[in-house]
């Protein structure tokens, strides 16, 4: 295992030897200590490595990831695993302001609570919150799955398009042209391996599935140029 | 952007390392604002005196007799401690308002940063390394402060265009954000008698305060009317005399992280700027809520309100 100092050896030495790892790499798991709110940490890695952050992070930690895990033991700031492209993000504690945001795939799993605008535009990625998500969650959000099983803020799911929300506890309200659906057996099946995947323990009988009224503008073929 | 720490003691005997806490946490949050910086210390003060933090572009013209002059035109005696550009005098309560005015008349360069009991501004154009050391603010004790770091946005990087504002007597506002009806409310709050110095949109939000405080309202009362009134973005951190207070605007763009121990209740843009206090390890910490008011106090419980949509 590879342990690196972040506070002694800076972030663009850190950076740099995580995007030097090949394919193929030997080095597959590394540790990060001394991250100490540090910005952009583990940003736009592309190789199928491990690594575990020890302790809490700043502004965007591991973004645009790809094939990476990417483990934080502790709270991420705003932008966490932001325009991720495959691979997971584990958060153990909380994540600020628009986790996950515009995600295309992968998976991130915040196992404390998310702040506002978690999952906004996402575009296919997989978010399983295992707290609560604050305002504007999932706002025009286009594709891919937000699992909750806390409560959400207001405005959940805004103009949103063919995004999945499940959730397990109360929506202080729905934003914009989102509706509650039906929980269909494919969606049961969908959601029990979102949760597994996760590591939760929720049953997914609980959880309540929203999604677009698909009223809006846009969804509207006579509007179209 | 802007950065913003705060730091409210619970436990008394940190009160001489809260300059050098509050300092670590500024010069943290340089990237953040880089233009100016300033702080707001709340320390002891003499009952029966007040205190009236100065500032002048020519200290040593300005201040050298500034006391005497001051004594002489006044009943009772006034004292000076003179800090780089900054002074505070101590002006007997009963002479206060006399106290400003000869001020005016005498030395009209002269700016009042702050009035109080207790409290006392420092703020200056620069990196806020540089700025905490032209002050000693490491050095400083208090029971609470709050400090800024600016990147300018809505008015010009001047002395008294920096953050902390002083609101009310013992009372001050730092501010990240930008307010977008600030003119508007500006001429509005003119009309009612409210002196404002500056072109800039933060004074506006804490004359805004102590319009609608002279109007009756408590300082909990004043913020979550803000809610209503300021139009824009903004995260506040005010101190009073015996505590300090937390508001958010209802969209939450502008970052905030609290952390809670025994000791202290702190806050910052940023984890980064709490990362050296002691037991931040163990301390809870978590991002307040949008239009919430939060409020600690020395003399009595903590607060918390959310604002009725």
């Amino acid at each position: 295992m590879q342990v690196f100092d972040l506070e002694a050896e800076g972030l663009r030495a850190l950076n740099s030897s995580l995007h030097g790892q090949a394919e193929n790499t030997n080095q597959t798991h590394w540790e990060v200590v001394n991250p100490k709110g540090s910005h952009a940490i583990a940003v736009g890695l592309d190789a199928p490595i491990e690594v575990n952050v020890k302790g809490s992070t700043g502004y965007y930690c591991a973004g645009m990831n790809q094939q990476a895990t990417v483990h934080v033991h502790g709270s991420v700031g705003p932008g966490a695993a932001e325009n991720m492209m495959s691979g997971m993000v584990i958060v153990e504690g909380d994540a600020s302001q628009y986790a996950g945001a515009t995600g295309h795939g992968g998976t991130l799993v915040i196992k404390g609570n998310a702040s506002s605008r978690c999952g906004i535009s996402m575009k296919g990625i997989d978010i399983i919150v295992h707290g609560n998500i604050g305002h504007m969650s999932a706002f025009m959000a286009q594709s891919g799955n937000l699992v909750v099983c806390g409560d959400a803020g207001d405005a959940l799911g805004d103009s949103l398009y063919e995004a999945r929300l499940f959730v397990r506890g109360s929506v202080k309200s729905l934003g914009a042209d989102c509706v509650e659906k039906e929980m269909r057996p494919e969606h049961i099946e969908l959601l029990s391996e979102l949760l597994i995947r996760g590591g939760c323990d929720a049953k997914p009988e609980e959880f309540k599935r929203y999604g677009s009224a698909r009223g809006l503008y846009n969804f509207n073929i006579d509007n179209a140029y | 952007m802007c950065g913003i720490v705060g730091l409210f003691l619970k436990d008394q005997s940190l009160a001489p390392q809260l300059g050098a806490m509050l300092t670590d946490m500024l010069i943290t949050m340089t990237d953040r604002g880089p233009d100016s910086a300033g702080i707001a210390i709340y320390g002891s003060g003499e009952d029966g005196t007040v205190k009236l933090t100065v500032q002048s572009a020519t200290p040593e013209a300005d201040f050298a007799t500034l006391a005497n002059d001051l004594s002489a035109a006044l009943q009772g005696a006034v004292a000076i401690s003179v800090v780089d550009t900054h002074a505070v005098l101590d002006v007997p309560a009963a002479e206060l308002d006399a106290a400003r005015a000869v001020l005016a008349e005498i030395r009209p360069t002269v700016r009042v940063m702050s009035q109080g009991e207790s409290l006392e501004i420092y703020k200056e154009v620069g990196l806020p390394r540089s700025v905490a050391e032209r002050f000693a603010l490491s050095s400083m004790t208090g029971t609470h402060g709050i400090g800024h770091t600016r990147m300018a946005t809505e008015s010009a990087v001047t002395t008294m265009g920096a953050h902390p504002f002083n609101t009310g007597s013992d009372q001050c506002l730092v501010h990240n954000g930008s307010l977008s009806n600030h003119n508007s409310l500006r001429r509005k709050l003119r009309r009612e008698g409210v002196h404002i110095q500056t072109e800039n949109d933060t004074e506006v939000g804490a004359a805004y305060l102590t319009w609608k405080m002279r109007e009756g309202a408590s300082l909990g009362q004043a913020l979550e009317a803000s809610l209503d009134d300021l139009d824009g973005f903004f995260t506040f951190v005010v101190g009073t005399k015996d505590g300090f207070g937390v508001v958010r605007d209802p969209i939450a763009c502008k970052p905030a992280v609290m952390a809670e121990t025994d000791q202290y209740v702190a806050f910052g843009s940023e984890y980064r700027a709490l990362v050296n206090l002691p037991g931040i390890e163990e301390a809870r910490v978590w991002e307040p809520e949008p239009a919430t008011v939060y409020f600690w106090s020395h003399d009595s419980a903590p607060t918390t309100h959310e604002k009725a949509a």
